[in-house]
């Protein structure tokens, strides 16, 4: 007997028992859904993320006081040191081959208008932000060099922070108070959407030297630093080491985009991974299934079984006809299972601000894993039915 | 009988002083105690005995469905006793039919896959074996059955379709084991008559049963008891269903 034959076998009696067969796969068509689900919003959200980082540009390298082994945190020594403005400055004056060195500085604020408040993250920078800072101005202007210099109170504003505080309105040339202090609006942004990466919407910006002032620090937490070759990155970095060192010793480190998103995709590729396991196991609940109700099939089946051995089928018939059975099951099953996760996750970025990426590997890998778990549990039951004595099954009632 | 006049027959299946022993809860049951038999090619045999004799056990070792605890089984002049489950399968495959008592059709199937089925088996392409499917149905007088379920049919008409299964691939012999036993007398009587027109077409027949009248069809009866051969005789009265069919009230013919 050939394999068409056996297949022809398997799918008429998965045919008689429809409803029996609809729920045995049930247990697949859960566990693939979940595992493109799940593994669809872990890639999804990595690509997002990377894709914020690496939409700063390439060529962008950060530094910060401290040291920073390779490892994922946990041993970094607190920093002795912090940067300040002079530092930015002698950065740019002595490294060659950069576009930008930015000083940058962040704090958590509340923005008020009126009686209308925000919290907002203040970011702040010098005129050249916008190099190294995502976003696109909707109005308006950035601060400027000489507001920079003159430690003005000047603000562009997210897009969170103008529908709050400017419901319709232009916001350009109006006040804003933040930290008590009143700071003209010049400029406000696009909305870029509820990343993950942080609420971009809520920031606002100022230049960094108003931010020193108002409140009342003489530091920065870090220095961007913009080069304008991306080949020649890792020159830049030796060029900044070297001006640091003396100033700071060991006590600060130069990442560049590169090891930055290499931290990155190791946390969220290692998210990916456990949110597979956890949706592999429902898939592994559901081979057990698959298992179960196969084991009653064949004892149900003994009759059928003894009348096929009594006119000439072999050990391996009955066995390809149980085993093709178990595995028609949990691939029609797996294949269910990917288009309702493939279309849950094509929902779900449509309607949510989850991000969510089927990729072909996770398809397939969750095809051959249904695959397997059918030709895993579905292969002791075909065994059982292929080892029965025909005699005893003829006469099982 | 298409024979040579005179000429001993060939002999289709021997056994040769077979025993068999069951086990049970440790207590041995002596089923079979040295039987030896032939069967010749195109005859129509008994055999015969009270419930228990052991009859159905010889069919079983006879049809390869069972093994001889002792003894040997000689099918088409070869010993069967060392080979595997899967050789055995197909020797029954290609030499031996099966019509049981219950039938023992597939259920939810219809008349001509289950007569497919041993085609199936012996690897027979699709076609081929819907023609020859159709052609044994059409034998047993059930070519316009062939879509229905076995559970859509009539005992009489169910033990038909197992004779067409039993028949489909050509085997040298067609066991029957109390083929009439689930079925009324006028059933019966049909199955009997169409077993005993396939004799007559050439096929070799095994009855197995308990009852004398029935085994009167046959030629010759093996009478079994307590697991031994009783005695062998010739029938000399030889019942003809086809007449006993006749002879019954007119009646619409099922089929
Ligand atoms: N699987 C078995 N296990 C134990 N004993 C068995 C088994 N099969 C048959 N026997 C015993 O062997 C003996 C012969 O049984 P068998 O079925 O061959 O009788 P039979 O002649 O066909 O009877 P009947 O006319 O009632 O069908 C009986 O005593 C029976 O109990
Ligand atoms: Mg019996």
């Amino acid at each position: 007997m050939n394999f068409a034959e056996s297949f022809r076998i398997a799918l008429r009696a998965l045919n008689a028992n429809k409803a029996r067969s609809i729920l045995t796969m049930l247990g697949v068509v859960i566990g693939v859904a979940a595992v493109i689900l799940l593994v669809g919003i872990g890639t999804g959200v990595q690509d997002e993320i990377t894709g914020q980082v690496e939409g700063l540009g390439s060529n962008l390298l950060f530094i910060v006081p401290g040291q920073y082994g390779g490892g994922m945190g946990g041993d970094q020594a607190p920093p002795s040191r912090r940067f300040t403005l002079e530092d930015s400055d002698l950065l740019a004056r002595r490294v060659p081959g950069v576009d930008a060195v930015v000083p940058v500085l962040q704090a958590g604020s509340t923005v008020k208008r009126g009686n209308r408040s925000v919290r907002v993250v203040v970011a702040a920078a010098n005129e050249q932000g916008g190099e190294v800072f995502s976003g696109t101005l909707a109005g308006g202007r950035g601060y400027r060099k000489s507001e920079v210099q003159a430690a003005a109170r000047v603000v562009a504003i997210g897009s969170t922070v103008r529908d709050t505080l400017f419901p319709g309105q232009d916001p350009v040339g109006k006040t804003v108070t933040l930290e008590g202090q009143r700071f003209m609006v010049v400029g406000y942004y696009e909305s870029m959407g509820g990343g993950l990466a942080g609420d971009q919407d809520s920031q606002v910006y100022i230049p960094v030297t108003t931010a020193q002032r108002v409140f009342n620090l003489n530091y920065i937490n870090t220095i961007v630093v913009k080069a304008n070759d991306p080949a020649r990155i890792e020159v830049v970095k030796a060029d900044l080491r070297r001006v640091l060192t003396p100033r700071y010793g060991e006590e600060f480190t130069v990442f560049t985009q590169e090891q930055t998103l290499g931290l990155l995709s190791d946390l969220l590729g290692t998210l990916t991974y456990m949110l597979a396991g956890i949706a592999g196991i429902s898939l592994l609940v559901g081979g057990i299934g698959i298992m179960n109700i196969m084991l009653v099939s064949v004892s149900e089946r003994t009759r059928e079984i003894g009348i096929r051995k009594a006119v000439g089928a072999r050990t391996y018939d009955i066995l390809s006809q149980f085993v093709i059975e178990a595995v028609g099951l949990s691939v029609l099953g797996g294949i269910i299972g990917i288009s309702i996760g493939w279309g849950g996750a094509a929902l779900m970025a449509k309607f949510t601000p989850v991000p969510t990426n089927v990729t072909p590997w996770a398809v397939a890998t969750a095809f051959f894993f249904a695959a397997g778990v059918g030709v895993f549990f579905g292969v002791y039951p075909a065994w059982k039915a292929s080892q029965l004595d025909p005699i005893v099954a003829l006469r099982y009632e | 009988m298409p024979e040579v006049p005179g000429a001993e027959p060939r002999i289709v299946l021997e056994t040769r002083d077979v025993g068999k022993q069951y086990k049970l809860d440790g207590v041995e049951v002596n089923a079979l105690r040295g039987v030896s038999i032939a069967i010749h090619s195109g005859e129509m045999v008994s055999i015969m005995g009270p419930s228990g004799s052991g009859k159905s056990t010889l069919m079983h070792i006879v049809g390869l469905l069972d093994r001889p605890t002792t003894g040997q089984v000689i099918l088409e002049g070869d010993d069967i006793s060392n080979l595997s489950p899967n050789q055995l399968a197909e020797l029954r495959n290609k030499y031996i039919g099966f019509v049981f008592q219950s039938f023992n059709l597939l259920a939810r199937t219809s008349a001509q896959a289950n007569v497919e089925l041993p085609l199936v088996y012996a690897g027979v392409s699709g076609t081929d074996r819907a023609r020859r499917a159709t052609d044994a149905l059409e034998r047993v007088g059930l070519g316009n059955r062939m879509g229905h379920f076995s559970s859509q049919l009539s005992g009489g008409q169910q033990q038909r379709v197992a004779i067409a299964r039993a028949l489909v691939n050509n085997p040298s012999i067609v066991l029957a084991d109390e083929p009439t036993g689930n079925l009324d007398s006028r059933s019966g009587i049909e199955v009997m008559a169409m077993l005993q027109d396939l004799n007559a077409q050439g096929i070799t027949v095994v009855l197995v049963t308990h009852d004398d009248r029935i085994a009167r069809h046959a030629e010759r009866v093996i009478r079994v008891f307590d697991g031994r051969v009783q005695a062998e005789e010739i029938v000399q009265n030889r019942v003809l269903a086809a007449q006993e069919l006749a002879a019954l009230p007119a009646e619409e013919v099922a089929g």
